[in-house]
């Protein structure tokens, strides 16, 4: 029933001028803060001066400003259409109540209600209704309320009530501006002096000059020839009238002599022209230039001054310069967006006089906002032993490696505690933290709540998300963690969303299915479903004997083939236990200071008790797995060797 | 002088026919005042002996109205002619924007056009004017006269014109070119605005 928003119809795109500025600006105001201000906005002005694109700015900004809120546009016919449309399918109150729960109600070309008792009354009614509940209402008009042919006086009462402000046809410099900006817009290149000439004639409205522009475009096209300032008064049709900017009467002067041509008014005209392309070029252009940066909400104090100048001197490069600053600002402003959302709204990115304080803003911020913690570099990828019972979870992190954020997001990976879920997780990471400007956030689920506990603590949550929020790749480990932490939780499901909406891998590990987890958020549980949940098993042989291999190889040891069969076959459930077993027996040889054998293995691991108890107790193995693949050697070796040592000792001293 | 002044948005013009005596400058600016509607053109004040010798200057100001919100003036001046009021001349041609040389077409006048235009020369040098970078037009006027009198456009551009500035040729006296002239000078001098360099 209503019609949609036009995008190009934005404030974006809105030529402002000195004759629409105090529409625009109320429009802005009612966008910001709808029902607040000027309830109703009336907004009139001749037609094609921008009244529906006003209208419909209002609504683009409004709806981007606060994107919950409810907003209709449309035009009175639409409005009458659909009230006649439910009056005869006898829903007139379902009509009513649909436009009583708009928030910000666009209506267009009121000013049709003339000759219709019954919508006015309607609208009488709405107004009323909307007003009380603090809603906004936007009508445009091509006159004012009163002047609207036989209006109720109860509505002409009410749409004045707020505020009527009317917009007139624009100014010489607007006209060029506009110009300019729709030129660009359909990538028309025009000598120096043709727009400024197409401004020059008196239109009475937007729309007329954009024909004009139309028929200059069509043009250079067909020909394939670059119009000139002169050809334009031709393929216009300006040349009868003279330049038309030119005083009244000065074109029809009678000649003071009788006779002899309107000589004067043809040099008139001339000079008309050459003024407006020598000396209201540079004019224009810094009046354009000012309009536009002032429209995307830039101070121009530096512009502006340039006006106040005599000649126009280096006017180009002070654009230049102008704008070259204003980018920096974009620039340093993105990046602060980023980093720290909070501290990007700060005036000095807006102001180009203060670019100096700028770049120290953003500076600041750049040294404050730490990347968050990535993987372990302890966990590469080819150390993970690969085997039946954990090829599908491999296969899908390879999968994921290849294209990120594409094919399993997010890949859960589920198995027992030991299993190597972590290692697997942070090897992603590594793998991931290759590419180029990737930020890979990888740390345990306890980790990540604790942060956000004391981002909580020094009040600055925002720094915190932002900090993620930049993240390339999420993976988190023992997401059962979350349970119970219901702020956490809401974090991550907000943070997985946007991440997830821009193709960012999520990883994420947990002892079992998620949805057989307790104490997770329904929204949580579906979103980790939605990726891949692969499984890691308990280790087969094969997994077992690479990793036997790789151990004994870091550690230079070079083993008889029936241990790490022996040790293969023995049950263990996790990776970690294998370990165990694996350093139990080393332990054992290393203490008698023999040769590790399968024979030595079965004796410390099926009954007999190792020599000396000590070492078993000081190598309960859980807190070494961390460190282990390769740690062997190192801390608990210096140990041993001194017991070592001191056992020979005492036997020496016998 | 400023010549745009965008503070009181007003664009001046100070434009001077210079020559040699008797070439037809006065008549030019007759010509112009002639045309001008009189609600436009301020009084014309011209200084001149019995025998209609300009014995100082004339001066022609005329007002062109709202230009693009500028207020626009134009002021014409002639310079006398004759070789012995030297003084007169480099005091007229101060603050000059644009200058229109014109040129008698005779023959025999030839040297003193090229006497004068040294004269021009070396007195925009006494001001601090380089003759190559001031708005400068010539017209080679009393093309009307019998053609055995005179020297044809191009023979007065080989003679006179070696800095390839724009040239018309007139017939002040019956109007022919004297606008032409008058629009190709204002245009050189308000696209020197453009340029940035506005005397």
């Amino acid at each position: 029933m209503s019609s949609a928003l036009n995008p190009k119809y934005s404030f974006a795109t809105f030529v402002v001028g000195a004759a629409n500025r105090l529409a625009v600006t109320a429009g802005h105001t009612v966008a910001e803060s709808p029902g607040a201000a000027y309830n109703p906005l009336f907004i009139y002005s001749g037609s094609g001066l921008g009244k529906t694109h006003l209208l419909m700015a209002v609504g683009h900004a409004a709806k981007k400003a606060a994107p919950q809120l409810n907003i209709e546009y449309l035009t009175l016919d639409e409005y009458v259409e659909a009230f006649h449309a439910s009056v005869a399918a006898g829903q007139g109150d379902a009509f009513r109540r649909r436009f009583q729960n708009v928030d910000v109600l666009l209506v267009d070309d009121v000013q049709f209600l003339t000759n219709r008792k019954e919508m006015q009354s309607e609208l009488l009614r709405l107004t009323e209704a909307l007003q009380a509940a603090g809603r906004q209402i936007v009508l445009t008009s091509d006159r004012p309320p009163p002047d609207i042919a036989d209006l109720d006086e109860r509505l002409i009462s009410r749409l004045s009530g707020g505020l009527v402000v009317d917009m007139g046809t624009p100014d010489y410099e607007t006209r060029v501006a506009i110009l300019r900006r729709k030129a660009e817009e359909r990538g028309a290149r025009f000598e120096p002096g043709v727009l400024e000439t197409v401004a020059q004639a008196e239109v009475g409205n937007v729309r007329e000059l954009m024909g004009a522009l139309n028929r200059l475009v069509a043009f250079q096209a067909v020909n394939d020839t670059s119009i000139n300032a002169e050809t334009v008064k031709q393929i216009l049709g300006l040349t009868g009238e003279g330049a038309a900017a030119a005083p009244p009467g000065a074109g029809r002067a009678p000649a003071a002599k009788g006779g002899g041509g309107d000589e004067f008014g043809e040099f008139l005209a001339d000079v008309t022209v050459t003024v407006g392309k020598a000396v209201e070029a540079w004019r224009a252009r810094v009046g354009e230039a000012v309009l536009r940066w002032e429209g995307e909400g830039y101070r121009t104090h530096r512009l502006e001054a340039l006006l106040q100048r005599d000649a126009p001197g280096a006017v180009d490069e002070a654009i230049a310069a102008f704008a070259e600053d204003v980018e920096r600002l974009k620039v340093l402003e993105a990046e602060v967006s980023d980093l720290d959302p909070a501290a990007a709204g700060q005036s000095v990115f807006r102001d180009p006089e203060r670019l100096g304080e700028a770049e120290q803003a953003a500076a600041k911020v750049r040294d404050g906002a730490a990347p968050p913690p990535g993987p372990s570099a302890a966990f590469p990828l080819a150390a993970f032993a690969v085997g039946p019972s954990n090829q599908v979870a491999v296969s899908a992190a390879r999968a994921a490696l290849e294209r990120p954020g594409k094919k399993y997001n997010p890949l859960v990976l589920v198995g027992k505690s030991g299993l190597g879920k972590t290692h697997l997780l942070n090897a992603i990471g590594l793998e991931l933290a290759r590419g180029k400007r990737a930020v890979v956030a990888c740390l345990s689920t306890q980790a990540f709540i604790d942060e956000l506990i004391a981002a909580i603590d020094g009040n600055r949550v925002d720094w915190w998300r932002a900090r993620y929020r930049r993240a390339t790749a999420l993976l988190l480990d023992d997401i059962q963690l979350l349970t119970g932490k219901e702020r956490t939780q809401e974090e991550l499901f907000n943070l997985f969303n946007l991440l997830q909406d821009k193709d960012r891998q999520l990883v994420f590990t947990a002892p079992a299915h998620p949805n057989t987890l307790s104490g997770l958020e329904e929204r949580i549980v579906s979103r980790l479903e939605g990726g891949l949940v692969a499984e890691l098993k308990e280790p087969d042989r094969e997994v077992k004997r690479a990793v036997l291999e790789r151990m004994l190889g870091q550690q230079g040891v070079h083993p008889e083939p029936a241990l790490i069969d022996y040790l293969a076959d023995r049950p263990t459930d996790s990776v970690r236990s294998l370990v165990g077993l694996l350093q139990r027996v080393v332990g054992a040889a290393a203490a008698q200071d023999g040769p590790l054998s399968a024979g030595l293995a079965r004796e410390v691991l099926e009954g007999q008790a190792p020599r000396d108890p000590r070492r078993s107790s000081g190598f309960r193995t859980s807190g070494l797995v961390v460190s282990s693949l390769g740690g062997i050697k190192s801390r608990e070796k210096v140990v041993w060797d001194w017991i070592d040592v001191a056992d020979r000792m005492i036997e020496d001293f016998r | 002088m400023s010549l745009v002044n965008f503070t009181t948005r007003e664009i001046t013009c100070k434009i001077v026919y210079y020559g040699p005596g008797r070439s037809g400058k006065t008549t030019n600016l007759h010509y112009i005042y002639g045309r001008v509607p009189d609600s436009r053109r301020g009084r014309m004040v011209s200084l001149a002996t019995q025998t209609d010798r300009t014995l100082f200057f004339d001066f022609l100001p005329i007002d062109l109205g709202q230009i693009s919100g500028f207020s626009t003036r134009f002021q014409l001046y002639t310079v006398p002619g004759q070789v012995y009021y030297n003084a007169t001349r480099r005091l007229v041609l101060q603050g000059a924007d644009g200058v229109v040389f014109v040129g008698d077409s005779q023959a025999r006048q030839l040297d003193e056009n090229l006497e004068s235009l040294q004269n021009l020369q070396s007195n925009l040098l006494e001001h601090g004017v380089d003759i190559r970078t001031i708005p400068l037009v010539l017209q080679y006027n009393k093309q009307d006269l019998p053609r055995e009198l005179i020297l044809s456009p191009a023979d007065l551009d080989d003679a006179l014109n070696f800095r390839g500035v724009p040239s018309f040729s007139a017939d002040a006296l019956h109007g022919t070119g004297v606008f032409e002239t008058l629009k190709g000078i204002s245009e050189l001098v308000l696209k020197k605005l453009a340029a940035g360099t506005a005397a």
